[in-house]
């Protein structure tokens, strides 16, 4: 049961929070230290983490082909897929990083009787994964609200746009990026759950962050939605723009649910550069979508290649075989002694 | 272990209860070991063959051993744990992508059902990311914090002798293919991991024979066949004549010429087994029309490399007799034959490897004047581009109708497609060579091809239930092709294919051929001052041989 033990563990960092932060001082502790700690960890283990990658060399240039590599003038390249210039490189980059391409290759095989294997589109993971990724994204560039002031005209349009606030009246707006996120999650979830093959290859790894992220979600709306008496918006401003300065308020209007939410954002980026979350660093490095395919038109360089390995020589194997291939008629370099009949 | 009979085995890999067909294993994988039967291994490597390779300069086969995969005790040697634990540490430090694969997984289960050895077994464990997850979780254990705090709960376990016998059998049940990189969002390849698992075993003398013979046989006469200079000549030769008996033209071909402008290196298993012969006859007529001046090579008279499925080491020695005999031999340029894992290494490894090939030039085709940048820096070709660049200057001749009884269809070989991008050239030869040809489902060509099911060294009689196995997918595609379209003729650009796709064709669609791309240019190939020698067709008239080069030999 390792997603048990995944939920487990988030329920016990809700319950930390939740009654560390009752406590008369811990505040501090759970609203200014740890988030900083958080943020020092991610920015220092990231960087670690890309560092320690950088640090081992590329030995061989092994890009995974997929399209027509660049040919004779009358056959014509697939640029996206098999590119041999950095823009092409960076297009093919951009929309596996963007787009998640690869994933949206995805098939389905079936084996039906016969035998027959059938292979259909299956494109649930690509779609799951976009709407998980980009709401993220929009709510995590939404909170720079929290420490910008004042709030910059573009982060108010990306407000508006993501409420939806033409549709809806009233306050507090539903943001549309909030419900995809949950949805996403949810999915995602179930699809380690329901999908055979997924479900036996899934680690604790792989339910902790789906855990995690689900509760950071839910207490996140629960905090904009429903236990909005409770908290102070602009107490919580106050502290997230002292963050960001260097010069942290805690104000005493601040309830659990907040530090709740704050918990575990940064137990989440504590864990990230430690876990396979830094796969969002490691796509930009995989040797076999960031190189080029031009390993015969240019060299690329090996830095340990041993120039002690050579060959297993011609003049050892002529000295072994000389009899046979003068034999043959083969040409040597050296002809074979006289022999001592003919003298 | 005899094979399955057709139906036993169809229905095997349809109704058995694996995880690719609707069984969900009770027991977590950790915790089921792999067990070895024979008919499930291929056999060790000889000890005079490691022994042998141990010997030679710049590379290590420690271990030579009497040892068998189905018993207890494997006879490692003393601190072999270290020993794979230090091998892990310095190729993680030798290759970013071996890191990057071990970090970024997410196990989002992509590749589960793109792998032809899953398709054919459903044993989880050949899931491309649980074959990694074989290797992540002894890496996880002892190089990342979270193993060393948490252990098995963040997915990391300890080697043991149980995890090892695992790598063994599952890192010799992938064919280093591609195809799961294809999919992976973050392009893992398994490949790359295979590699890094069997160089790992090698530390501890784990490998097979039919890997390690060849490769000794590569090193010491030049090609995995182990023919030695004059026999092979003597075979390329016999070719020659048969090549003359067909068309009635004097085949005019050289062995270690120094001064000829082309060096011509193609797999052994092309001059000396069936279909291979018959594309060997192929070369050797278009050469002489074209009249090329080239020659053959016995000291590197093997295009493969199966050094390729041991580690760098022995890969980089053995591919060094190409550059090292086009400058004994003063040529200009090489020209390679049709080979799967050989043009892996020609295109992605050889010139890192072996160069900077400055002693030679640009590859510029003497017939048409075409200068192939491509190529400008290794100074090799690929015989499909050599040829589709004649055709397309219309410097050669076909009569189609010679090939008028073959409707093929054509296979990618994995490496061509995924490691190179070679896909569009030999379909523009087909084109012209063929009166007609179909192509496969899309899912099971181009980038997306499947292997022949026993690439890297798994082409060995005593496990074939496991190739017939994984070579399904591939042969499923030809059948649908030979239903729909009366396919009976599968070509290819690959030795090893023609090897196997034979087999495996022979099992599951027999009455199917395998052929190599350059025989289907032979055969129509227009020559001057030809005679083609006469039969008769099927209705008894006199014509000429309907079969081509498949009658002589």
């Amino acid at each position: 049961m390792k997603y048990a033990f995944s939920f487990l563990a988030v329920i016990a960092l809700v319950l930390i929070a939740w009654l560390g932060s009752q406590i008369p001082g811990m505040q501090y502790l759970f609203g200014v230290a740890i988030p900083y700690l958080a943020i020092m960890i991610f920015l220092g283990g990231f960087v670690y983490r890309v560092v320690q990658w950088a640090k081992s060399p590329v030995p061989f240039s092994i890009p995974t082909t997929c399209g027509q590599g660049v040919s004779l003038d009358f056959i014509k390249q697939d640029k996206l897929d098999c590119p041999t210039k950095t823009s092409e490189v960076v297009a093919r980059m951009f929309l596996e990083i963007f787009m998640f391409r690869s994933l949206f290759r995805n098939t389905k095989s079936e084996l039906h009787e016969g035998p027959k294997i059938t292979y259909e589109s299956s494109k649930w993971l690509w779609i799951f994964a976009l709407l998980f990724h980009y709401s993220f994204l929009v709510i995590i560039v939404r909170h720079m609200r929290l420490f910008l002031n004042p709030v910059p005209a573009w982060l108010q349009f990306l407000d508006f746009m993501d409420a939806g606030a033409a549709l809806q009246v009233g306050a507090p707006l539903l943001y549309a990026s909030d419900l995809v996120l949950v949805l996403g999650v949810v999915l995602l979830f179930s699809r380690r759950l329901i999908n055979r093959q997924v479900r036996y290859i899934s680690l604790a790894n792989d339910y902790f962050p789906l855990f995690l992220i689900f509760a950071i979600a839910t207490t996140g709306i629960l905090m904009r939605y429903f236990l909005r008496t409770n908290i102070d918006i602009i107490s919580i401003k106050e502290l997230a723009v002292g963050l960001v300065t260097f010069s942290p308020v805690i104000s005493a209007k601040i309830g659990s649910i907040f530090y709740i939410h704050i918990f575990l954002v940064s137990t989440l980026l504590i864990y990230f550069p430690y876990s396979k979350l830094m796969h969002m660093g490691g796509v930009f490095m995989s040797p076999t979508r960031n190189m080029k395919n031009d390993s015969r038109a240019k060299r690329h360089i090996n830095p340990w290649n041993d120039p002690t390995i050579k060959p297993h020589s011609y003049a050892g194997y002529e000295d072994e075989f000389r009899e046979f291939m003068v034999d043959a008629g083969i040409p040597v370099e050296k002809e074979l002694p006289p022999k001592k009949d003919d003298e | 272990m005899a094979l399955a009979k057709l139906e036993q085995l169809s229905k095997s890999v349809v109704q058995g209860p694996s995880l690719a067909t609707g069984a969900q294993p009770t027991k977590d994988w950790m915790d089921t070991p792999a067990i070895f039967k024979e008919g499930n291994f291929a056999y060790p490597a000889k000890v005079e063959k490691v022994e042998y390779l141990d010997s030679q300069d710049g590379i290590d086969f420690p271990n030579a051993r009497e040892w068998s995969p189905d018993e207890d005790d494997w006879k490692l040697p003393e601190g072999w744990e270290k020993i794979i634990l230090d091998g892990l540490k310095e190729r993680l430090d030798k290759f970013r992508s071996l890191k990057i694969f071990m970090d970024c997984c997410v196990r989002c289960g992509a590749c589960a059902d793109k792998c032809h050895f899953f398709l054919g077994t459903g044993d989880p464990k050949n899931m491309p990311v649980l074959r990694a997850e074989l290797l992540r979780s002894v890496y996880r254990n002892d190089f990342t914090l979270a193993g060393k705090l948490f252990g098995k709960m963040a997915g990391g376990r300890e080697m043991t002798v149980g995890v090892l016998k695992e790598w063994f059998m599952y890192s010799y049940q992938c064919t280093e293919c591609r195809r799961c990189s294809v999919f992976c969002p973050y392009g893992i390849d398994t490949a790359e991991v295979t590699m890094m698992l069997r160089e790992l075993l090698h530390l501890v003398g784990v490998g097979i024979n039919w890997i390690l013979e060849p490769a000794s046989n590569s090193n010491r006469t030049g090609n995995h066949m182990g023919l030695q200079p004059h026999t092979f000549k003597d075979n390329v030769d016999f070719l020659a004549e048969d090549v003359e008996s067909l068309t009635g033209v004097k085949i005019n071909h050289s062995f270690n010429r120094k001064g000829a402008e082309v060096l011509f290196i193609t797999p052994s298993a092309d001059v000396f087994a069936e279909p291979g012969l018959y594309t060997a006859m192929g070369y050797l007529a278009l050469f002489e029309q074209i009249g090329l001046d080239y020659t053959w090579s016995t000291y590197a008279s093997e295009g493969g490399n199966f050094g390729l499925f041991t580690n760098n080491e022995l890969m980089k020695k053995l591919n060094a007799k190409m550059y090292a005999e086009a400058k004994r031999l003063g040529v200009k340029y090489i020209i390679g034959g049709e080979c799967g894992h050989m043009w892996r290494v020609v295109h992605q490894y050889m010139d890192t490897m072996n160069g900077p090939a400055d002693f030679m030039e640009v590859p510029k085709s003497p017939i048409t004047g075409t200068v192939f940048n491509n190529a400008k820096s290794s100074k090799m070709i690929h015989i499909s581009e050599f040829t589709a660049d004649l055709i397309k200057h219309g410097k050669i001749k076909f009569d189609p109708s010679r090939n008028a009884n073959v409707m093929p269809t054509y296979h990618d070989s994995c490496n061509p497609a995924r490691a190179m991008g070679l896909m569009d050239e030999p379909r523009y030869i087909l084109d012209h060579v063929v009166p007609k040809w179909v192509e496969m489902p899309e899912n099971t060509i181009r980038e997306q091809t499947f292997c022949c099911g026993s690439g890297t060294g798994l082409n060995t009689d005593e496990i074939m239930e496991l190739r017939m196995r994984a070579g399904l997918p591939r042969a499923n595609a030809v059948k649908h092709v030979i239903d729909k379209h009366d396919v009976n003729m599968l070509s290819c650009v690959c030795a090893i294919d023609r090897a196997t796709l034979t087999s495996l064709m022979d099992y599951w669609n027999p009455g199917c051929g395998v052929c190599g791309l350059s025989e289907l240019v032979g055969n129509a190939l227009i020559m001057d001052n030809e005679k083609r020698a006469m039969g008769y067709d099927a209705e008894g008239n006199e014509s000429e041989l309907p079969d081509g080069l498949r009658t002589m030999v």
